[in-house]
């Protein structure tokens, strides 16, 4: 691939990438002695993942797209650094944000205030950062006067609001978002695809991971096809979604 | 390329890392202690209500009725000045090595060092410790306590012991505890000898005069022995008319108890940066 020489250094690189995973069939001391005893298997493994290479650059906004069980959750989760690869490596660079299913650090018991103190802190902002963004992430989650409300009592809507615009406003260069856009409303969705076209035109780097295909191809500039763990289709975005119709 | 630029995902430095961590960690802990009480009416008076009503039972019980005082002075302070070392130590180890899975929703899905959890579970054990630690302070000055500057050091001291080894086992058997919950059972074990296999019940010279001298000294540089003694001879002692014997070298002994907390805490981090790996996709 031809490049020129001012482009300046990836964003994400993922080379030769091997996710497998060893299922036990056991979760006490007992039961594995039994089984080895008796010879019989322990464990099954599975590959999620075989030999994905894909280099991300600044400005991209990338839709991974594949049917359920293709191994895009477990690609996110490579990146994020939640899982490490089997083979390949993994390199990112700048401050990556993962909003990786709904609300993942959200206590129902606490408000929504304490909330967002909390995940953004888990996200890896300071507190002067969360106190100077506080106003702006309660704004955009429209959620209003709830946020001293306990968590444990918003519709899974305004959970999902308020997790993302936690994530959203963080200080990040790189964002990984999986399937949590498709529980807000008509409104918040356009909203969030607004914000979302905000970051890719300040060149951060996005990594989506949905099923809405309309969604995806509004405003993703580049689509990557999983199909059982192989990437079939890296490139445009159209042709991405034919492959993916193709790849059943 | 220059790969001194990019970082690997997940390939943190373990515990020190949790220094930069530090406000979430704040959090993390603030959380625990809020959420702890969550749903009851007193909630913060429980943290009271326990450690006074099990004074209550250690007074009422072993010193008025059974008069199992063992021939020593001011027995349920004794008692109860041993077994708030024996809590903390309980609550921090019991709950680091649950913390991973019971934080599983956050492990799984968003990387963070996760020494976080068990040192926060430590940290929330400390604050729980601090109600038992009045109410002892109460009785103690209650009975005309007068405390002493070493005594106040070697109760510190013991704390921090207890702390330390408290994680280093934590980190320990929560990883383990990860893929094998069989780890939760054996700490169940560990936690049930712990009240007995250090002076919290009876008198230490009970096991110098009745074991041979190697067990003796197996058993002195046991570091919870040194933190009970420690807090004995900081709240019990001199309540009593000081003609009990105390044990000669424990500074030595905490010492000795120092460097095992803290080999326990380097073997712990060992280990858990081991299977650290394997946490997302075990749990
Ligand atoms: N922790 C795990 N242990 C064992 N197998 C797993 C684990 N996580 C995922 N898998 C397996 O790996 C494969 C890929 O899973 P993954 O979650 O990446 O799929 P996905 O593309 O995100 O699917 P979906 O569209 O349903 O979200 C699946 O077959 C799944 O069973
Ligand atoms: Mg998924």
């Amino acid at each position: 691939m031809p490049k020129t020489s001012e482009s300046p250094l990836p964003r994400i690189v993922i080379e030769g990438v091997q996710k497998t995973y060893t299922l036990r069939h056991s979760h006490s001391f007992k039961e594995s002695f039994v089984a080895r005893l008796r010879r019989k298997r322990t464990s099954t493994s599975f590959t999620a993942l075989d030999d994905v290479t894909v280099t991300v650059h600044e400005g991209e906004a990338i839709a991974l797209i594949g049917y359920n069980g293709s191994g895009k959750s477990t690609l996110l989760k490579l990146v994020s650094g939640v899982l490490r690869p089997d083979a390949g490596r993994v390199l990112t660079r700048g401050r990556v944000a993962g909003l990786i299913e709904v609300g993942a650090g959200f206590h129902p018991d606490l408000s929504g205030r304490e909330n967002v103190y909390l995940n953004a802190a888990i996200l890896g902002m300071a507190k002067e950062e969360i106190d100077a963004r506080f106003d702006e992430i309660v704004e955009f989650s429209e959620i209003g006067e709830f946020i001293d409300t306990e968590v444990k009592h918003y519709s899974s809507g305004m959970f999902v609001r308020l997790a993302f615009a936690v994530a959203i406003h963080t200080e990040l260069d790189i964002l990984l978002v999986d399937e949590v856009l498709a529980v807000g409303d008509a409104p918040f969705r356009e909203k969030c695809n607004a914000k979302i076209r905000e970051l890719v035109a300040m060149g951060k780097t996005l990594f989506i991971v949905t099923h809405d295909l309309g969604m995806v191809s509004e405003i993703c500039n580049r689509g990557l096809v999983l199909r059982q763990g192989e990437l079939i289709f890296d490139g445009a975005m159209p042709e991405a979604i034919a492959a993916l119709k193709g790849s059943r | 390329m220059d790969v001194n630029a990019f970082t690997v995902p997940g390939a943190g430095r373990g515990i020190l890392d949790v220094v930069k961590y530090r406000y979430l960690l704040r959090l993390l802990i603030r959380k625990g202690i809020l959420t702890r009480y969550h749903g009851s009416v007193l909630g913060w008076v429980w943290s009271y209500v326990k450690p006074a009503a099990q004074f209550a039972v250690f007074y009422v019980v072993m010193g008025l009725f059974l008069n199992l005082t063992k021939g020593i002075e001011s027995y349920p302070i004794y008692l109860f000045s041993g077994i708030v070392v024996i809590n903390l130590f309980n609550e921090a180890f019991g709950n680091a090595t649950r913390s991973i899975v019971s934080n599983k929703a956050l492990v799984k899905k968003i990387y963070l060092p996760r020494e976080l959890f068990p040192i926060a579970d430590v940290f929330i054990a400390l604050v729980h410790f601090l109600p038992q630690l009045s109410i002892l302070l109460v009785v103690c000055l209650f009975v005309g306590w007068v405390p002493t500057p070493l005594g106040l050091v070697g109760a510190l001291l013991a704390v921090f012991i207890v702390a330390v080894l408290a994680t280093g086992l934590g980190l320990l058997f929560g990883s383990i505890n990860v893929a094998y919950r069989d780890a939760q059972n054996v700490v169940e074990l560990i936690l049930l000898f712990a009240t007995w296999t250090s002076p919290v019940l009876y008198s230490w010279t009970m096991v110098r005069d009745q074991a041979p001298a190697w067990l003796f000294d197996l058993y002195m540089a046991n570091p919870l022995t040194s933190a009970v003694e420690l807090f004995h001879t900081a709240f019990w002692f001199p309540t009593t008319s000081e003609a009990a014997e105390r044990p000669e070298s424990l500074w030595l002994f905490t010492l000795i108890g120092l460097v095992i907390a803290v080999l326990c805490l380097v073997a712990g981090q060992l280990v858990f940066r081991r299977l650290e790996g394997r946490f997302a996709q075990d749990l």
